[in-house]
């Protein structure tokens, strides 16, 4: 079974169809609102699009397709939470920005090996008072290609 | 020797200011005598002094600098420790290489000053033992700049050139002499016989009267430590990222400012654009070096070489000081040189074989940088035999890299630009300089690799000339921008690969394209373009034309690697500056976009890499010439990989698959039955308004013949200057294949039979097929 542990920080979560998930607040550049997007023919189709953040172009993973989630309904604007990965800035386009939230003293568990689509990107599981909390591996995130073709992904 | 006076101005502007740090370092030092590092500072900085000195031949100065670099070696090594005697004497060697410095600048010698005190002090001071004899010093340590100051001055009591500080002190030497030569020495610098060098060196050098006007001077000395600065290549980056965002604020600005009609803010928008243009240009300025830079390191190259090749090469350059971006420098060093070896190798003729032609004995190898519209042109061109034609067309067939047939129509200009094919040399013998076939295909994709292009013109037996067409800089391009899936998308096209832009309108922008297969290709000028749709390539949404509206076909025919094609697009919106940003590592599987940019409304647009796109779309490669002449025809296969080549397939009832190389072809035509007429013996076409003479394969080669109410594919060939049309059954395909093993088949002496993709097909030869049958007919006609 998994063993339970801490680890300081602070987590600033999103939403993905309902479910929270977090990243660590140290490698949130900003989170802006929707951008105007520009499609990238022929890319990995979890590539959103490239934004203009003040002049500097960034790509934008669409996170739903990287978590193998349906498809985020037309009406809904996804929201920009800029990371910095070791490959420069990169937007995460999820549903929805939640709070802050700090799991300094709150015990994870690492994901059992069953979580789907999302394995390898989830790092740790918090069990919060009313939801649980997938805090993701931010460089695995942007680095390697959706779940469903990980078998060609180049780690 | 090449550029000299760059490198002396050069060792002296950083001679200043590694000095200027020399005194800090000395100042700390003394407050802090422990620390090694900055010893090992100083140290580096005399070493390098005295070796540049060494180097350019200024021997006072290597000497000189020779006595302290080996002083501070023994404090480094901590056989001798910091005393402010040694401090003083270290001082004073600086003060006097910085004289030496200044006599080098303003008339390129170091002048007669004699060192020999200060080298016996520094000498002196060196004596682990004694390091306290040369005494004085003791006394005036802490502010040790000036003791020589003051020293100086009074020797010379107030010689009328200088006040100035620290620097000039030493300066009055040379005025010295001429006011009290030899008397000043003993009567300054009595009392502490060895110690007070600061007079002693400033006395001594007496003899000389190099004295320039010593206005003049300080003028000089300004000039050259002091207006230049040193700038952090990353500064200048960040500089340039700064302006290309300016530029693309400005672009903005436009848009916005053509909405309004406010007369002061269209004048202030045409103020900042202005502005923002200069600035751009200032901090392009800044990149900017002369491509001398990388030019004298040549001539050292050439002589070498000419050594080892026992030739006798003179090189000359002409527009070294033309300007060019770093980034380019750095880019084009390595080809430059490449081009250089291969001519004194390839290109020269020994001196004997030039004599015996009525040549000069030494050959000339000349440099040549010009800008010339937005762009540089680099020439390298030897006076040698030019290329040898002959040995290029038979190495080429040799290596598979052209057919013979090929290889008899191809222009010479085409047939010289072979040597860039991939491992072609055609040194008879492999040497250590060249000859191994690497090298020049290198020298072409590196050029092509930053937006350049390499052209060569030989003459026999006169010479040869690489010359090369360089883009200014990297960072920001004129590109076409475009768009498709109606208007939805839009893509920037770089200038660099743009040829030409076609429009066609109503009927014939439904009939100017044809299908090959299912390839749709477009006549331009006679020639078959291969087009691409960018919305299909690139799998977008599909541009649909509304019904009733005019039909409009555009088409952007861009070049890259020497293919070119036709892009289909949307729409033509404009040309503009962008500035090119990385897509970034997410996206290096991307070979279609060469980056993305900023457009004047803020939105992203990508940047099409042209040859990427056709690599993706795998565009047909109709080896065509660039539309002059029929004959003229382009067989580049070098390019290509090894010895694939385009062929035209085509069914002829009774026959199996067959094939002719689709560079032979000048047209493809389908003609309806009714336009076929017989006059004389001959079948006949109305073609053109000429008269086409029709070849029909089957009753030459045997076969059935084709139903005669179905339209007829015809090939149009050129030879001559007669224009034959052959009637083939069906045009299947053009593909890009390997002919493998062609061997003559039985019963015909035009057929071939080889593996094409694996299957057996039938190659036909076709000149000489028409060259028979036009023979037939004229005995028929006569």
């Amino acid at each position: 079974m998994t063993a339970t542990s801490t680890e300081a920080g602070l987590i600033c979560t999103f939403y993905l169809d309902g479910q929270c998930y977090g990243v660590d607040v140290a490698h949130v550049q900003e989170v802006v609102r929707h951008q105007e997007m520009t499609a990238v023919p022929l890319a990995s189709p979890s590539v959103g699009g490239l934004i203009n953040l003040r002049g500097q172009i960034v790509a934008a993973i669409e996170m739903r397709h990287r978590f193998g989630l349906p498809v985020r309904p037309a009406a809904k604007l996804p929201m920009n939470v800029v990371i910095q990965s070791d490959l420069s800035a990169i937007s995460l386009l999820v549903d929805e920005i939640g709070d802050v939230i700090d799991v300094t003293n709150i015990p994870f568990e690492r994901p059992p090996d069953s979580t789907g689509s999302a394995k390898g990107l989830v790092e740790r599981v918090y069990k919060l008072d009313n939801q649980l909390l997938f805090v993701i591996d931010v460089n695995r995130t942007v680095r390697e290609e959706p779940a469903h073709s990980e078998g060609t992904s180049h780690a | 020797m090449f550029g000299g006076d760059e490198v002396i101005r050069e060792f002296l502007v950083e001679s200043h200011e590694n000095l200027d740090q020399l005194d800090n370092a000395f100042v700390s030092l003394e407050e802090d005598s422990g620390a090694r590092d900055r010893i090992a500072e100083i140290f580096r900085t005399i070493h390098t002094i005295k070796g540049t000195a060494g180097f350019l031949g200024f021997s006072s100065l290597e000497r000189l600098t020779h006595k302290g670099e080996s002083l501070l070696s023994a404090l480094r090594d901590g056989s001798l420790d910091l005393t402010p005697a040694i401090t003083s004497g270290l001082l004073k060697m600086v003060d006097e290489v910085r004289l030496l410095l200044r006599n080098i600048e303003e008339t390129g010698k170091e002048g007669d000053a004699n060192h020999d005190a200060l080298i016996a002090e520094l000498l002196a001071l060196n004596t682990p033992g004694a390091p306290n004899k040369p005494p004085s010093p003791a006394d005036d340590p802490s502010p040790p700049k000036s003791s020589p100051t003051a020293a100086a001055s009074e020797v010379d009591g107030a010689p009328p050139t200088q006040s100035a500080p620290a620097p000039s002190a030493v300066a009055p030497e040379s005025s010295a002499p001429a006011v009290a030569p030899a008397p000043a020495q003993p009567t300054s610098a009595p009392a502490p016989a060895p110690a007070q060098p600061a007079s002693a060196p400033a006395a001594t050098p007496v003899q000389e009267m190099i004295e320039p006007a010593p206005v003049a001077q300080k003028a000089r000395q300004s000039s050259v430590a002091e207006s230049y600065v040193r700038v952090d290549v990353q500064n200048l980056d960040r500089l340039m990222n700064l302006v290309g965002e300016l530029v693309l604020a400005r672009n903005q600005l436009n848009r916005l400012g053509s909405r309004f009609d406010a007369q002061a803010f269209q004048s202030t928008s045409q103020m900042l654009n202005l502005i923002t243009s200069e600035l751009q240009e200032g901090v392009m300025k800044t990149r900017m070096q002369p491509i001398g830079n990388v030019w004298d390191k040549l001539p050292r190259v050439v002589r070498d070489l000419a050594v080892t090749c026992g030739k006798q090469v003179r090189i000359q350059m002409v527009g070294r000081e033309t300007e060019i971006d770093r980034a380019i420098l750095e880019a084009i060093k390595d080809p430059l040189t490449h081009i250089v070896r291969n001519a004194i190798d390839h290109g020269l003729e020994s001196a004997d074989v030039r004599a015996a032609k009525g040549k000069p004995r030494t050959g000339i190898l000349s440099l040549r940088a010009a800008h010339e519209s937005g762009h540089i042109t680099i020439e390298v061109s030897d006076d040698g035999g030019g290329i040898n034609l002959d040995r290029v067309g038979k190495k080429a067939v040799e290596r598979g890299l052209l057919t013979p047939d090929q290889l008899a129509r191809i222009s010479p200009r085409d047939l010289s630009m072979m040597i860039f094919a991939p491992a072609f040399s055609t040194a008879a013998q492999v040497t250590n300089v060249s000859g191994r076939g690497v090298g020049m295909d290198v020298v072409k994709t590196n050029i092509e690799k930053i937006g350049g292009a390499v052209d060569i013109v030989s003459q026999p037996g006169e010479g040869t000339t690489i010359r090369l067409k360089i883009p200014l800089t990297l960072a920001i391009v004129p590109a076409l921008i475009v768009s498709t899936s109606n208007g939805q998308e839009r893509f920037a096209i770089p200038q660099a690969n743009l040829v030409e832009l076609v429009r066609l309108k109503g009927e014939k922008a439904i009939s100017g394209v044809e299908f090959i297969r299912e390839r749709p290709v477009m006549r331009l000028r006679g020639n078959l373009l291969p087009l691409i749709y960018l919305d299909k390539v690139l799998q977008l949404q599909p541009s649909v034309v509304e019904p009733g509206s005019d039909p409009v076909l555009n088409v952007v025919v861009v070049q890259a690697d020497k293919q070119t094609f036709g892009l289909v697009v949307d729409g033509i919106l404009d040309t503009e500056e962008i500035v090119v940003k990385p897509l970034g590592k997410v996206f290096n599987d991307l070979t279609v976009f060469a980056g993305a940019t900023i457009m004047g409304d803020g939105r992203v647009a990508l940047i099409v890499d042209v040859a990427g796109l056709a690599n993706h779309a795998q565009v047909l490669r109709p080896n065509r010439s660039d539309g002059t002449s029929d004959h003229d025809v382009i067989t580049n296969e070098a390019s290509n990989d090894d010895s694939a080549e385009s062929l035209l397939l085509f069914e002829l009832p009774g026959h199996s698959r067959m094939a002719v190389p689709l560079n032979l072809v000048d047209r493809l035509e389908e003609f309806e039955p009714d336009r076929i007429e017989n006059v004389g013996k001959f079948r006949v076409i109305q073609y053109r308004n000429e008269i086409l003479r029709l070849i029909e394969l089957n009753e030459i080669l045997g076969g059935v013949r084709p139903p005669a109410d179905k339209p007829t594919n015809v090939i149009v060939y050129s030879t001559h200057g007669q224009t034959v049309g052959i009637s083939v059954g069906k045009i299947t395909d053009i593909v890009q294949g390997l002919v493998q093993g062609a061997t003559p088949v039985t019963d015909s002496k035009f057929l071939k039979a080889a593996i094409v993709d694996g299957k057996i097909t039938e190659i036909l030869d076709i000149q000489t097929l028409v060259e028979s049958r036009l023979q037939t007919m004229r005995g028929l006609a006569a």
